[in-house]
């Protein structure tokens, strides 16, 4: 079995997760998302390799690197799909509610004038994200009408396209702290809290991990969230409302852990390169397909 | 053993340092991509894009 490992950059997760292959007596061969060409039939300077756990940065890099090596028969994880719908926040969305997991009002608008009336729509405060995006990135919490003409505005004028995906959510009133429940396969094997003085609790953001009982509760949704979008190797962030329920505003499908793996108690690394190893035996890639063709642009 | 491409100071690399390893230098605070090791080489690490994340 020859694991890929595709990275943009060498961080500590990934550090983590080398070291954990050879301890495993795996060796795993680094590929540079960036260094590749990637043809219809096969990718320059693309090692010979049976699956490839992904560690890009760029979600649009990761999403096409990944589809290309799937038509190679390459096994990956977590695969294409998962990570097109984990990366834009209104097809995780669509993905929860199709499945039923409990998951905060969300309405998505294209022009200015929806967008205001969406936001009128949920009630203040509601909170504006970017569809895609992530460490907590352009997120506003929108306090009333006054700000949401403002805001709206701004991510019309100065943003690109995609921000004009007005995405909207309604604000739960959570106690200070969100969870992240992590999810390998189809078993949820760990959970923390996030604490932070300041409504966005992420880590990124200056939020601090914390040990928490990992609840059958928070089992349940955190497996169906991860099912609903395809399975993997993912990242649920949950929310507590004021009644003690949960629900699931967002799946991450290229999970950081290294600011919390003390907290976590797990070998988070080890369980990541276990399911790798497990899923290039369970699903090969597709037979006879070689993993390198000499790439169309070299012929 | 490498120069900071920023401001011109040396860094050690350690034995386990790896191709594509984010370092900061400790002089100046630069975010460096290791680019190589056998010569040791570092250039500034690419600045986050938008897409970036988990």
């Amino acid at each position: 079995m020859r694991f890929g490992l595709l990275y943009s950059l060498i961080r500590k997760e990934e550090k983590l997760l080398l070291k954990a292959a050879a301890d495993r007596g795996v060796d795993v061969v680094k590929i540079d998302v960036g260094a590749l060409t990637y043809g219809l039939r096969g990718a320059t300077r693309l090692p010979p390799v049976d699956v490839v756990l992904d560690r890009t940065l760029s979600h649009s890099q990761a999403l096409y690197a990944l589809r290309f090596f799937a038509s190679y028969g390459i096994t990956t994880v977590n695969t294409p799909e998962v990570v097109a719908r984990c990366g834009d926040k209104a097809l995780t969305s669509i993905a929860l509610q199709e499945a039923g997991v409990p998951t905060p009002t969300t309405l998505v608008a294209f022009t200015p004038e929806q967008a205001l009336e969406a936001i009128e729509e949920i009630g203040y405060p509601a909170v504006l994200k970017p569809v895609t995006g992530s460490w907590a990135r352009l997120l506003a919490k929108v306090s009333d009408r006054q700000q949401a003409e403002s805001i709206i505005e701004h991510k019309a004028t100065l943003g690109s396209y995609q921000h004009s995906i007005f995405y909207i959510q309604e604000y739960i009133e959570k106690p200070g702290r969100d969870l992240r429940a992590l999810v390998i396969g189809d078993q949820c094997v760990g959970v923390i809290a996030r604490t932070s003085d300041h409504w966005i609790t992420n880590t990124q953001r200056g939020g601090t991990p914390t040990q928490i009982e990992l609840t059958p509760q928070i089992k349940q949704i955190a497996q169906a969230a991860a099912a609903a979008v395809g399975g993997g190797v993912l990242g649920i962030d949950l929310m507590e409302r004021p009644d003690g329920s949960l629900t699931c505003h967002e799946v991450n499908h290229n999970l950081e852990f290294a600011k919390s793996l003390e907290v976590y108690g797990i070998d988070v690394p080890g369980l990541i390169v276990d399911y790798v190893i497990a899923s290039a035996n369970r699903w090969p890639g597709v037979s006879g397909v070689p993993t390198v063709v000499p790439s169309p642009h070299s012929r | 053993m490498v120069e900071c491409t920023e401001c011109g100071a040396t860094l050690a690399m350690n034995e386990d340092t790896e191709v594509g390893e984010l370092i900061t230098c400790g002089d100046c605070g630069a975010d460096l991509e290791v680019t190589g090791m056998t010569p040791p080489m570092v250039q500034l690490a690419p600045q986050e894009e938008e897409d970036w994340g988990e």
